[in-house]
């Protein structure tokens, strides 16, 4: 599958504000297992100096899988969504993401190629406050499976 | 230094679990129809589950569910969880590869599931705990 490479570079508008929620913080890391206090009880959390419950590592790409679709249904680009495979992800963090968290998304293609058939796509999904403090970023590099 | 290797085990009810917090439905993750209809050899764990196992591993390390401060990982071998009890398991161990003198300690981190890895290039930054 070749992507188009003139994709590169490109950015898209930023997403509507995600409300970050305290039970959607909970119900994420029970069901990864994570039972430290500071993801379930607010107070725990004010503890270590943070405003309320902490999101575990990955709890980020709640936000940016949805906010990737931006990319992923682009017509223009056309990927085969039954031919993706994940394939590397990232998080760099400026800081934990926590409830009450209004988070905006930028996705930018950030490298498009083409290898034995296969079209692989890095997107980068800048994630920030509404009020424009940056939160985290996201890489994640997708392969579109050739046919056959 | 190597840090003691922690096990994760991992059942199809994990999955759904983990589909419903994620918002990812994807099939392949919950269907052995239409897993073994791609190609695979039945339901394979998210590999976002995977990462957020051994992101467990990492904070628990760190000694701070706060602490990592960058996070990445390629899957290389997906994860097959059959439809019984026991499922499958994933163990992690890691090595301490820096501790920067601004405080940072960098972890190179090993996943595997039926002695094959699962992931490759899987590093952590986290805070070096006080």
């Amino acid at each position: 599958m070749s992507l188009d490479p003139s994709f590169v570079g490109r950015s898209y508008p930023p997403t509507a504000p995600y409300q970050v929620g305290r039970e959607k913080i909970r119900e994420f890391a029970t069901a990864i297992g994570a039972t430290d206090p500071a993801h379930h009880d607010p107070e725990a959390a004010r503890v270590l100096g943070h405003p309320d419950v902490v999101a575990p590592p990955t709890f980020p790409v709640v936000i940016t899988m949805a906010a990737s679709r931006q990319i992923i249904e682009d017509p223009a680009l056309g990927v085969d969504y039954s031919r993706v495979v994940h394939g590397d992800q990232r998080f760099a963090y400026t800081r934990p993401v926590v409830a009450g968290d209004e988070l905006v998304c930028v996705n930018t293609v950030e490298d498009i190629t083409s290898r034995a058939g296969h079209g692989f796509l890095t997107t980068r999904t800048d994630v920030s406050t509404a009020a424009g403090e940056p939160v985290v970023t996201v890489w994640s590099k997708i392969v579109v499976r050739g046919e056959g | 230094m190597e840090l003691p290797a922690k096990t994760f085990r991992v059942t199809r009810a994990d999955l759904v679990r983990y589909a419903g917090a994620s918002g990812d439905f994807n099939p392949i993750h919950w269907s052995d129809r239409t897993a073994t209809k791609v190609g695979l050899p039945g339901v394979i764990a998210h590999g976002m589950f995977t990462m957020a196992l051994v992101g467990r591993a990492v904070t628990e390390w760190a000694g701070a569910p706060d602490a990592v401060v960058d996070y990445g990982v390629r899957f290389t071998r997906p994860v097959v969880v059959p439809d019984d009890d026991q499922g499958t398991e994933i163990e992690v161990t890691a090595v301490v590869r820096e501790v920067t003198e601004d405080g940072l300690t960098r972890l190179d981190v090993t996943a595997t599931c039926l002695g094959e890895k699962v992931l490759s290039q899987a590093r952590a930054t986290v805070r070096t705990a006080r």
